[in-house]
């Protein structure tokens, strides 16, 4: 931003320092002690033990011996939590030792001011990082779950939870085994072959019907225009279970459930609100003067649409595409009622395993899906900053 | 890398011209774009000195209406495709829900004479229906009984009265052998009453006969009405005319069997023997005194001596005969239910999802321990509120950090919102699973911590508790989009002006940049809202029995208890409620300000 700093990094005076530095002590010992079996002892052990670290780090240890005492720190604390813990407790140690050496420095230097604008009140900085530890705490309530999936998903033993040999980082507490169990059951490759099957086909049908609407739509002098578009976007409102029925009801008297053809198009019919939402949104930003410009140059329609057009809104078509696939991939309720056994796809397997409990195969279904998606995240971001930097937007 | 985007400026704009919502969408669209053929319409309108001709000498106005309309077409030929497409597949079935839901026409179609017996009789008194609608319902069940509809009346009336459907299937075994005693009588007097070909002979007058068809369509209608099949084409058999005018319902029952044994068994007329419901119509038509003095037909002979014999046969009662079969039959509760359900349309799917119930004397309450759609009702609501309020205080400083920290980290940082997102449904329940059990991960680092024994593990799922977690978890991101979208729009500096005009922190906050920040928790909240009433998944799978909603129910009454009209009249309830919220989410944010990618 600027080359100078307003900020005062100052070393901050030992009574402040050595309290701050015992209370976070305690807290954490608060923790091992009641893993260890007593909370009190750990409650002052950790403040004390913190409160002299701080001490000696501060005084003795400061400026160029820093580096040294962090590592000290580091390993020190490795080395206890061996001691207490074997190699779980190496690990732990680690992480504790790495922060503290990290933690003693930031307060005892008074290096949490560094970013802040200098005439906060101290009030105001601990408000600033609560803030954001609180934040820290959402963000890890919303990814640990996708995450503990993973190593649980190389579980040796049938259990949906660590068992101690995962702990003890055992390799004979790991296998690939609910991989293998995957890719060899006949239910579950028959799943994966409906879904491979049935979403793709959806979402041609959506894309299809979808692009060409979201460009009749964008032209200025549609009739009806707010009518046409909620009963478009519909789908994408009025709840799965709703739809499951009516389209359960009705496909039953067309003879289309059970089928491979009904399962299609009800899928096309969940996904098309997306399509028609980012292709919209894309063609907004759309020169219309540029078809002008084709046809002055004795383009007839269909060639305008596909080699001035299409290339330009590619990019809103291929992201809605995506959210079409993965809704028609990644959708249960309406599949559940609308087809029958033989279009049983992933999700719905998963149902059946997750109601019934069977095994962890679909923990490692879940992984593999958790890296799919994370696939299609970056395909969908790339996708939108090709779209923005064509549209002469800068990417946000 | 904004899913859920939605335009802030926009949404004051929709305010300011007061719903107004056509010249929004006009607006944004055509602000900076070239003239449009409107522009120039109005300009050549403006113009009062003599019409403004095109190129090729036609007046500029109407050359300009007619690509006007051109365009308009093409637009409309475009969208069309999808429109009809999204009208089949998707609008019609939901239409045929909410047609099921007051749909009722099975008492009627099936129990057809007994239905217009009934129209006399007074539930209010204290006497069960007499012997003609009890012969009425004798004739409805036993064609019912062959077509094996009876069961499905059965089940139908037994979601209102418990133990119709025994009732009915009982009677469905038992009703051949009514009459029994008569129609032996009649076989043993003259054996040529079994025999097929004699009454094929009887019915039809023999060759060359003068035909009379009414009886077969009116057959026809009644089977159609039944069974919803077809019985079109030629059944190998038209009724005589002469025995028509004399025996007129055994006549019309002979004409249902003869077509329902062509159509539906696949067999011919006169090589099959009449049911017995035909032969106990002829008793009672010659035992009613029929006078058979003029007739000339085939079997004159038989028909008189028929009736001479049993004239000193017992009548046949069939009120006794049905209460022999079951004495449920007297219950006049069971037929109060028959008529109040015999009309073609019906409240009572609707009455029973708020827990009201039909009777003779009106609307009223169901006894209180049977409420169960009120309690799901308000349950969904509950907690459809509660998790959209954790989602509001859970997402509201998410969206704020986003937004105010540079747009590098935050874009980082958004990933950490946006792989749940995208992230399949069924996974991230399974997390949950995985992580709330009693066994599993929360709880396995609790007892390790030492904040809890081992034998008292936390309960945190299959309960209320598991589904607001759950289902706050996955319903995040759709708060936090809307949010953010709204809050990069608000500019920074707005907080700093406030404080070095000596606001406090919270005053800033409070009286600045919240009210500008309430777009988007409404647009948030109602997205929040809408997806969690109709959830069915997670409940299902973490929410045991007190955690449910009423989509589960649902569920319930569609795949388990096959009450489909019950379940098209709760979905029908649940869909108001949604597009009620659809609708305000449409008048507060606009529905095509939404964006997603």
């Amino acid at each position: 931003m600027a080359t100078y700093t307003l900020t005062h990094v100052e070393k901050k005076p030992l009574s402040f320092s050595v309290p701050v530095l015992a209370a976070a002590g305690a807290f954490a010992g608060l923790f091992i002690g009641t893993a260890q079996g007593s909370g009190p002892i750990g409650f002052v052990g950790g403040a004390v033990m913190l409160a002299l670290l701080g001490l000696v780090c501060l005084t003795a240890l400061s400026n160029d011996k820093e580096k040294i005492a962090r590592w000290l720190i580091l390993l020190g604390m490795a080395a206890a939590g061996y001691a207490f813990g074997a190699l779980p407790g190496l690990v732990v140690g680690a992480l504790f030792g790495w922060f503290f050496g990290w933690f003693i420095y930031w307060i005892g230097e008074g290096r949490y001011r560094a970013n802040l604008v200098p005439y906060l009140t101290p009030g105001q900085v601990l408000w600033h990082y609560s803030f954001r530890v609180i934040c820290g705490m959402i963000f890890f309530f919303l990814i640990t779950p996708i995450v503990v999936v993973m190593p649980l998903s190389f579980n040796a033993e049938n259990f949906f939870t660590f068992t101690p040999e995962m702990l003890r980082f055992d390799p004979a507490g790991y296998s690939l085994k609910h991989y293998r169990d995957f890719f060899n059951s006949p239910d579950w490759q028959q799943a994966l072959w409906n879904s491979v099957t049935i979403a793709p086909v959806a979402t041609l049908l959506s894309v299809t019907f979808g692009t060409l609407a979201a460009i009749g739509l964008s032209s200025e002098h549609v009739p009806f225009k707010r009518a046409i578009m909620a009963i478009l976007i519909s789908p994408m409102i009025v709840p799965l279970i709703i739809s499951a029925a009516g389209m359960y009801f009705f496909y039953s008297r067309l003879g289309l459930q059970g089928t491979y053809w009904g399962v299609v198009l009800a899928h096309a019919a969940l996904g098309i609100p997306f399509v028609i939402i980012t292709v919209t949104a894309t063609l907004v930003g759309f020169d219309r003067s540029l078809t002008r410009a084709a046809a002055n140059m004795g383009a007839n329609p269909v060639t305008t649409f596909f080699r001035v057009q299409m290339p330009l809104i590619l990019p809103g078509v291929i992201s809605g595409g995506l959210f079409a696939f993965i809704t028609s991939f990644d959708e249960v309720v309406v599949v559940l009622f609308v087809g029958s056994a033989g279009q049983k796809t992933l999700p719905w397997q998963m149902f059946i395993g997750l109601r019934e409990q069977i095994s962890p195969t679909i923990l490692a279904v879940a992984t593999i899906l958790v890296s799919l998606s994370i696939l299609l995240l970056a395909t969908v971001e790339v996708l939108r900053r090709r779209s923005e930097r064509l549209r002469g937007m800068s990417p946000g | 890398m904004r899913p859920f985007h939605t335009d802030k400026n926009k949404f004051d704009k929709n305010k300011d011209a007061n719903g107004d919502t056509m010249s929004d969408v006009t607006d944004a669209t055509t602000a900076k774009n070239a003239p449009t053929p409107d522009d120039a319409l109005r300009i050549s309108d403006s113009k009062a000195s003599g019409p403004v001709l095109a190129a090729d000498g036609t007046p500029l106005k109407k050359s300009l209406k007619r690509a006007l309309r051109a365009q308009k077409l093409r637009a409309l030929a475009l969208i069309a495709p999808l429109l009809i497409f999204i009208l089949i597949t998707f609008i019609a079935p939901i239409g045929d829900m909410l047609f099921r839901s007051v749909e009722n026409q099975i008492v009627s179609s099936t129990l057809q004479n007994t239905v217009v017996e009934l129209e006399d009789w007074d539930p209010a008194g204290a006497d069960i229906p007499g012997e003609p609608t009890f012969e009425a319902l004798y004739w409805d069940l036993f064609l019912a009984a062959e077509a094996k509809e009876h069961t499905k009346l059965g089940t139908r009336l037994n979601y209102e009265e418990t133990g119709v459907s025994s009732l009915f299937r009982g009677v469905g075994r038992g009703i051949d052998d009514f009459g029994e005693d008569q129609v032996e009588a009649l076989e043993d007097f003259d054996p040529v009453w079994e025999d097929e070909m004699f009454w094929y002979t009887l019915m039809s007058g023999g060759d060359g006969a003068e035909q009379n068809s009414r009886h077969l369509s009116a057959a026809r209608e009644r089977l159609t009405t039944l069974t919803t099949d077809d019985f079109i084409g030629s059944a190998g058999f038209v009724p005589g005319a002469e025995i028509s005018e004399l025996l007129p319902r055994t006549i019309s029952e002979y004409s249902t069997f003869a077509l329902f044994t062509v159509f539906a068994d696949e067999d011919v007329v006169a090589e099959e023997e009449p049911w017995e419901a035909v032969k106990v119509s002829l008793i009672q038509e010659l035992t009613s005194g029929v006078d058979l003095a003029g007739y000339s037909g085939p079997g004159a002979a038989e028909l008189r001596a028929a009736q001479d014999m049993l004239a000193d046969q017992p009548a046949i009662d069939f009120k006794q005969a049905f209460l022999d079969d079951d004495e449920d039959w007297a219950d006049s509760g069971l037929w109060e239910t028959i008529k109040l359900y015999s009309p073609p349309f019906t409240t009572g799917y609707f009455l029973k999802a708020v827990d009201l119930q039909k009777t003779v004397g009106g609307v009223e309450a169901v006894p209180d321990g049977e409420k169960i759609y009120g309690t799901l009702f308000k349950r969904t609501l509950f907690m459809s509120m509660v998790i959209m309020g954790s989602c509001i205080l859970l997402g509201y400083p998410i969206a704020w950090i986003l937004a105010n920290l540079p747009v590098r980290t935050a874009n980082l940082l958004l990933i950490l919102v946006l792989l749940p997102f995208w992230t399949s449904l069924l996974v991230r329940t399974s997390a949950w699973k995985v992580m709330l059990q009693q066994q599993g991960v929360i709880n396995d680092i609790l007892v390790w911590l030492g904040m809890i024994a081992d034998d008292s593990r936390l309960v945190m799922i299959n309960n209320q508790f598991g589904t607001i977690v759950a289902m706050t978890h996955i319903l995040l991101p759709f708060m936090i989009l809307p949010m953010y979208s709204v809050m990069q729009t608000i500019p920074q500096t707005y907080l700093r002006a406030a404080k070095s005009l000596g606001a406090t922190n919270w005053t800033a906050f409070w009286r600045v940049y919240f009210p500008q920040s309430i777009p988007g928790i409404g647009a948030g909240s109602i997205l929040v809202f809408i997806l969690s009433i109709g959830y069915y998944i997670t409940p299902e799978i973490v929410g045991g029995t007190t955690g449910t909603f009423i989509s589960n129910r649902i569920a319930y009454h569609i795949s388990s208890s096959l009450n489909w009209g019950l379940a098209a009249a709760l979905g029908s309830i649940l869909l108001a409620a949604v597009l009620i919220l659809y609708w305000a989410y449409d008048k507060i944010v606009g529905i095509d300000n939404v964006k997603l990618g």
